[in-house]
């Protein structure tokens, strides 16, 4: 007998074609490419224009002050906004998002301001932000660990009748942890709200998903999970944006988990400190380039006459003003206490590490002292 | 452990002397061990066409193709959850985990199989494999790329650990702990891919298991390895000027123990100090100064200290030059025994 028939739909494998709105040249589609998902209204498509655009000015900018040496590490998602924008468009303020250290431009969307973003990517502290107030946890790095705590959450507010979602970004590269097979069995096994954003970028650092895979999708995965997956043109945020939305009413009206693929490219360097010259053609990435998300949904917004220069004009200004608020904060030079090193660690003090704060609390004001008697003695 | 390889690399041009950088080193002992043994093959992430985030495995592939040199799957408990199978199969496969922090999902693989398979099989089977980690901080990398994970192998029955503090014996030991019979975790300084030295290949320096006194004295013996030989020879030449004349002993290997090099310095000076990166409790400095003050105690003038990060995890890197102990911390360290009492 094989288990769980009843639970299921037929289990057919998610289109080999990725599921698409807007082709490349920003013309609606219509028919099997749409996969049945309908384009969504023209000022919703307008706001995710509005912020994507608003998402890689900041992007750009960060890799700019990353290369001016303000920030110790940035990852770019420039070319990944669809993805990025889209499927965080998808769930509310009071829903969950659990990102990596790609997903900067997603928690913009979420309402965290550029100096809460960077701290731990300037080198100040590892989380700049409350994770309670905006509802987005900590970046994660320790690649796919993340998953399973967006499942926990969506699990245990599902305990509460709380009726949130939970979104998880994951990378390519990262689906071949065993954390990430754990996340999504759990999630379908419970059946938690979540929903798990894949973005295959085609790169893990500079392993080509060819060898993390041997798929024809990673959606494909979802399968035998025994939960539905999407393999969606991560380069067209109406595409994205539509399936997310869906993933989020099926996961909030108690239909489980949803694993959504979003086929991208990873059009910067992994970091600043990466040679993507060793593994990779510059024609492969200026192929990609001409597939860019921003421009094919603008073709669109220009074609139904929506995008007119006052709205083209107040997002550049937005933009330029978010660029000014990044540039700011990462001029501050923070003041940073080292003994904040010592108050954070434990819920309950403990007295020898109460000790190493002192000993570090001397250490200083001896270097204090030292440094003022060297100033006296010029 | 089998015997070390005497003769001369395939690479005629590689008998002259080059300046070599750690990563250098390691990137040429590899080649060699390669070049040398069919049964060698590399692989992790990232180590194929990039040569690996630190660039030793730079051009290994190219050299000897993918069969021998490859890119794997991004998971690191695959990773050594393979190379166990192909070690039981009869190759030396040489595994990298990206950093410290990122071994941690091969930790099943390594301390239940890696570390057992020896002892459960009655010496049957071998896992002649070496999983090489790049290790401790001081690189401003942001969090998990810092870790100093050496007291969780080291606390494994099973395991060979050493960690070379230069680019000599980054070369010889890295040979070495591909000839051996015994799993090896070879623990790779990232603060040190870049010191240089001139070396001729293939150069043989002391046995892995074995450390070393790099620096004679007569006061103090100065414990440290990887990272910390640096900061405890730093201490030495400050302290000289001082009148204090320190040892210092690059220990190498974490697991075996030299006790004979380490409890002879210590009896010569009846003082030691050893210095890690890692948090104190529990961290490896703890074994260190327990053993060494059961064997030695009626030789000691003074309690045995631990130089060591606080116990906190590893800081943002704005915060790090708080946490690394330094030569100044070595010395403030030192000052506090009552020398008096001698
Ligand atoms: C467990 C773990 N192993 C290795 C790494 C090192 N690492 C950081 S990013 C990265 C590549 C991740 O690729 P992917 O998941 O495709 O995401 P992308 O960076 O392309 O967004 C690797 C190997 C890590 N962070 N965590």
């Amino acid at each position: 007998m094989s288990l769980n028939v009843e639970h299921h739909e037929p289990r057919v494998l998610p289109s080999e074609k990725p599921i698409r709105l807007l082709d490349n040249a920003g013309h609606a589609l219509r028919g099997r490419e749409t996969g049945g998902f309908e384009l969504p209204p023209v000022e919703r498509l307008l706001d995710l224009y509005r912020r994507m655009v608003i998402a890689r000015r900041f992007d750009v900018q960060v890799t700019a002050l990353t290369k001016q040496g303000r920030l110790a590490t940035y990852p770019s998602a420039f070319g990944q906004e669809a993805c990025e924008i889209g499927v965080v468009s998808a769930i509310t303020a009071d829903d969950w998002l659990f990102p990596t250290y790609r997903d900067s431009i997603a928690l913009l969307t979420r309402g965290l301001e550029p100096g809460e973003i960077l701290q731990s990517f300037r080198g100040d502290w590892h989380n700049g932000w409350d994770q309670h107030a905006h509802r987005t946890a900590a970046m994660a790095t320790p690649l796919a660990t993340q998953a399973l705590h967006a499942v926990g959450l969506a699990h245990a507010a599902r305990l509460r009748n709380d009726p949130i979602v939970t979104l998880t970004y994951l990378g390519d590269g990262a689906t071949s942890e065993g954390d990430s097979h754990e996340a999504f069995n759990f999630a379908a096994v419970w059946q938690t709200p979540t929903v798990f954003l894949v973005q295959n970028n085609q790169f893990a650092i500079s392993t080509p998903i060819a060898r993390q895979t041997h798929a024809t999708t990673l959606a494909d995965k979802a399968v035998g999970y025994g939960m539905p997956g999407y393999h969606v043109d991560g380069n067209d945020v109406a595409a994205m944006f539509a399936v997310a939305t869906a993933a989020v009413d099926r996961a909030r009206s108690g239909g489980g988990p949803t694993l959504i693929e979003g086929l991208t490219y990873r059009i910067e360097s992994h970091t600043n400190s990466d040679d993507p010259t060793r593994y990779r053609a510059a024609r492969d990435v200026e192929h990609w380039k001409r597939r860019d998300p921003i421009e094919r949904l603008e073709k669109y917004l220009v074609s139904e006459g929506a995008l007119t220069d006052d709205i083209r004009a107040d997002i550049t200004e937005a933009g330029e003003a978010l660029a000014g608020r990044t540039r700011d904060a990462m001029s501050e030079t923070p003041e940073l206490d080292p003994l904040e090193l010592f108050d954070h660690v434990y819920a309950t003090p403990r007295p020898a590490l109460a000790e190493q704060r002192a000993a570090l609390e001397a250490e200083l004001a001896a270097h204090a002292g030292q440094a003022r008697e060297e100033v006296a003695a010029r | 452990m089998s015997t070390p390889v005497t003769e001369p690399a395939t690479d005629a041009a590689a008998s002259a002397p080059q300046p070599l950088t750690m990563a250098g080193a390691l990137n040429a002992a590899l080649r060699d061990a390669m070049a040398e043994d069919d049964r060698v093959v590399v692989y992790g992430e990232d180590v194929g066409p990039l040569g690996g985030v630190f660039r030793v495995t730079d051009g290994l592939q190219a050299a000897f193709g993918e069969d021998r040199v490859w890119d794997s799957p991004l998971a690191e408990a695959g990773i050594v959850g393979t190379a166990v199978g192909m070690a039981m199969y009869g190759l030396r496969p040489v595994v990298e985990m990206q950093f410290d922090a990122f071994s941690y999902p091969a930790f099943e693989q390594i301390v239940s199989h890696v570390a057992k398979m020896r002892n459960r099989t009655k010496g049957r089977v071998s896992l002649p494999m070496v999983i090489r980690i790049p290790c401790a901080g001081a690189i401003g990398g942001v969090e998990h790329h810092s870790d100093s994970s050496e007291a969780y192998w080291a606390a494994t029955p099973g395991l060979t650990v050493v960690m070379p503090s230069n680019p000599a014996d980054a070369y010889s030991m890295l040979r070495e702990a591909i000839d051996s019979d015994d799993p090896v975790v070879f623990m790779e300084p990232k603060s040190r891919y870049w010191s240089k030295a001139e070396l001729t290949l293939p150069v043989r320096t002391a046995p892995m298991n074995r450390a070393q006194v790099v620096r004679e004295g007569s006061d103090v013996t100065l414990i440290g390895y990887g990272p910390t030989v640096r900061t405890a020879l730093d201490a030495a030449a400050a302290a000289e000027a001082e009148g204090l004349s320190i040892e210092v002993v690059d220990l190498r290997s974490i697991s075996p123990f030299d006790d004979e090099t380490v409890g002879a310095s210590l009896r010569k000076t009846t003082r030691a100090a050893v210095i890690h990166e890692a948090a104190q409790f529990g961290g490896y400095g703890a074994e260190v100064a327990a053993r060494l003050t059961e064997r030695n105690f009626f030789h000691l003038a003074a309690p045995i200290l631990r130089i060591t990060g606080y116990d906190i995890p590893y800081p943002s890197p704005k915060l790090e030059e708080h946490y690394l102990p330094t030569p100044d911390r070595v010395l403030d360290a030192l000052a506090s025994w009552e020398w008096d009492l001698a």
